[in-house]
């Protein structure tokens, strides 16, 4: 009888070219996403080399980080197109990439036409996400693919420039951890606080070296956006791969993508997607496991994903968490040097905390059932006074989907700006970023120092909660706004 | 681009003792604007090095003399988590970085030091709680590949680990798309003949956009 495996390692063996020594392997790579700001110097070192792309059609390039989300001003330069970028290094980057895709003949998603968006956010929606297949892009983030049970992880420029050449890349294999997820997920309570409650519990870099599956009854129950959710924030536990197993959800989503298999085709995948499953007895190195029936809405206080609290709780005293935390001279430093840069007051409650900005977007929370989840709170309601509000869709496929179910008229109606896709205020590379001191109610991924912009200060939490926070001008729980 | 052969470094250690250096601090966002892989040191920690309006930030150890220019940086947990981008390597090897010491390291990053000459080695608890002090006091650093052993005096000698293929990539300085291209180019077509079979729905993969 064969030894139980997991999802994990029945994707890797599939993938293996040559074992090499010390766990390593040379990794054949099925598909790669690409956008403007990591792949320029991938590009190059081709073009050093005097490398063409082993297979082109494996690629799909779009630029997503630095474009710009305004829509170009009534009466503007119709020369300019749809969406003027007025930053001269912006605007060079995204024609970069359009002159090597040219030039290498790699499939291109124009940044006015339909399948523009974030890379995480297309993938799935234009079936180059497929279960089963390894997927890589320049980009940490690539975890969110794995929600459809494909081995996905964020690589460097320098390996970009090998998957171009080679359709392989050198990997060491990770161990593995399950978690676990019971219960069913309370009203008012979504996969980005189970994401934040996993970061919390786990820590930072507490999963670092696992390929982290998310199963149990939650999971199973979970849409393909609340499952995407859930892996995009795998790497802020230090995973560089989120999976979950591919199932009838999951197969329901792939029919009828572009590039999915069709017809016969699709039975036969779908026969193969099937026994991807981790075997019932298949061992991993860690389990973890989070019961969700008590779940609450969760908020990031500090500059690392891990200093997160429930909406109800406080922020830590460093002076506390010398004497009792495990790390605690490192954890007491670390503690006091994000409350200070958040500029909060050690052992305040978290609700409360006035803030300045709203976004809603990212490939975290930028798909159309995120923004259905804002609207929600926001239907007859109107954004404090004192918050300057956004909402930039995943993709110019959500942003059709939503205007189709009026959901844009929500925002507008609620004093948000209905923007063009793109990363935006996640990741502060165009021109929507945060002036120092200003604090913000996110739904991006990230709280890093500057992340938002230099001086800028990240609450991360769900859709429904920068609602609440963008209508009363402070962090608060939604669940007390919603019907 | 190949990287420079590493095997035995020496120098001033820069000490940062703070967990969760992540690759925004290393190298923050608004730089990324910029396509080269070069001349990128001035922007490695940009906004701890400098105010908004552009002078120093007094105290903070790039901005001391001594560490100004490291060849070692000692640092806590989770360094260069966060982001993928690999201008954060390319503005530590700028720096004149070629060793990291932390306890533990963002993986993107870790893959990327390795292909770019730089070092990671681990170092956990009070070993290296020992080296951030002997940082502080401009010790000589000592990283020497061969031998898998860091160095530094006042301190017993640490052996640290790398994948043996990592090891000779390193020593010699190779280029990892030359090497996979010149050893495995059979193995590949294989392979993919292989998963065409098996699963034809990946060959081709339709019509591009």
């Amino acid at each position: 009888m064969n030894t139980p495996r997991t999802l994990y390692a029945k994707l890797w063996d599939a993938h293996v070219v040559r074992a090499l020594p010390d766990g390593e392997a040379l990794l054949y790579i099925d598909r790669h996403l690409v956008h403007e700001v990591s792949s320029p110097q991938a590009f190059a070192a081709l073009r050093e080399a005097g490398r063409v792309l082993r297979r082109p059609e494996t690629h799909l390039a779009v630029a997503d980080h630095a474009v710009p989300t305004r829509a170009a001003a009534p009466g503007a330069d119709p020369a300019d197109g749809p969406r003027p970028c007025d930053d001269p290094l912006a605007r060079g980057q995204i024609a970069e990439l359009e002159a090597n895709a040219a030039q290498f003949a790699m499939p291109y998603a124009g940044l006015d036409g339909p399948e523009q968006g974030i890379v995480h956010v297309i993938g799935p929606e234009t079936g180059l996400t497929l279960p089963g297949t390894t997927i890589v892009c320049g980009d940490s983030h690539t975890t969110t693919h794995g929600a459809f049970g494909a081995l996905a992880f964020g690589i460097g420029a320098s390996e970009q420039a090998t998957v171009m050449a080679t359709q392989c890349l050198r990997q060491k294999r990770a161990r593995t951890m399950r978690v676990t997820l019971t219960g069913a997920l309370p009203p008012g309570v979504s996969a980005k606080d189970v994401a934040l409650a996993f970061v919390a519990r786990v820590g930072s870099d507490g999963a670092t070296g696992h390929a982290v599956e998310f199963a149990g009854p939650a999971v199973t129950a979970m849409s393909m956006a609340a499952r995407m959710t859930l892996c995009n924030m795998a790497i802020e536990a230090g995973s560089r791969v989120g999976l979950v197993a591919p199932d009838e959800t999951t197969f329901a989503f792939v029919r009828g993508r572009r590039m999915a298999p069709a017809e016969a085709e699709l039975d036969r995948a779908v026969a193969y997607w099937r026994t991807l499953a981790s075997d019932a007895d298949a061992v991993f190195d860690r389990e973890v496991t989070l019961d969700l029936s008590a779940l609450v809405p969760h908020v990031s206080w500090g500059t690392s994903p891990g200093q997160t609290l429930p909406v109800g709780g406080s922020l830590p005293d460093p002076a506390c968490l010398g004497d009792v935390d495990r790390a605690s001279p490192a954890a007491a430093r670390e503690a006091a040097r994000a409350l200070a840069y958040m500029g909060l007051a050690a052992g305040a409650p978290i609700a409360g905390t006035p803030i300045t900005h709203a976004f809603i977007g990212s490939c975290t929370n930028g798909r159309i059932e995120d923004l259905r989840e804002a609207a929600a709170v926001l239907a007859g309601r109107h954004v404090d006074p004192g918050v300057r509000a956004i909402v930039v869709p995943g993709s110019a496929a959500t942003r059709l989907a939503a205007e189709a179910e009026g959901l844009d008229e929500i925002f507008l109606s609620a004093g948000f700006e209905w923007r063009l896709p793109g990363c935006s205020m996640c990741v502060a590379m165009n021109d929507d970023r945060l002036e120092p001191g200003d604090r913000c109610a996110s739904t991006s991924n990230r709280n890093f120092e500057g992340r938002q912009g230099p001086g800028g200060r990240t609450h991360l939490m769900s859709p429904a909660m920068v609602a609440a926070a963008a209508v009363t001008g402070r962090i608060v729980d939604a669940r007390g706004l919603l019907p | 681009m190949k990287p420079e052969p590493f095997v035995r470094v020496s120098g001033i250690a820069s000490p940062m003792p703070e967990d969760n250096i992540d690759t925004d601090i290393i190298f923050p966002a608004r730089f990324l604007l910029l396509t080269t892989r070069e001349g990128l040191g001035e922007h490695a920690f940009a906004d701890r090095r400098r105010h908004r309006d552009g002078s120093e930030v007094a105290g903070y150890v790039l901005n001391r003399a001594p560490f100004a220019a490291p060849r070692f940086i000692v640092a806590g947990d989770n360094f260069g988590s966060g982001s993928s981008r690999e201008q954060a390597v390319w503005a530590l090897l700028d720096l004149g970085v070629r060793v990291v010491i932390a306890g533990s390291f963002g993986e993107i990053f870790h893959n990327n030091c390795l292909r770019n000459g730089i070092l990671p080695i681990r170092v956990e608890g009070p070993q290296r709680q020992r080296l951030m002090a002997l940082a502080e006091a401009e010790a000589t650093f000592v990283a020497d590949l061969p031998t898998q052993t860091l160095t530094v005096a006042g301190a017993d000698p640490i052996a640290f680990a790398i994948d043996a293929e990592r090891k000779e990539a390193m020593l010699h300085g190779w280029d990892e798309t030359d090497q996979v291209v010149a050893r495995f180019a059979d193995d590949i077509a294989a392979f993919e003949a292989a998963q065409a079979r098996l699963q034809p729905w990946l060959y081709p993969v339709g019509v591009p956009a």
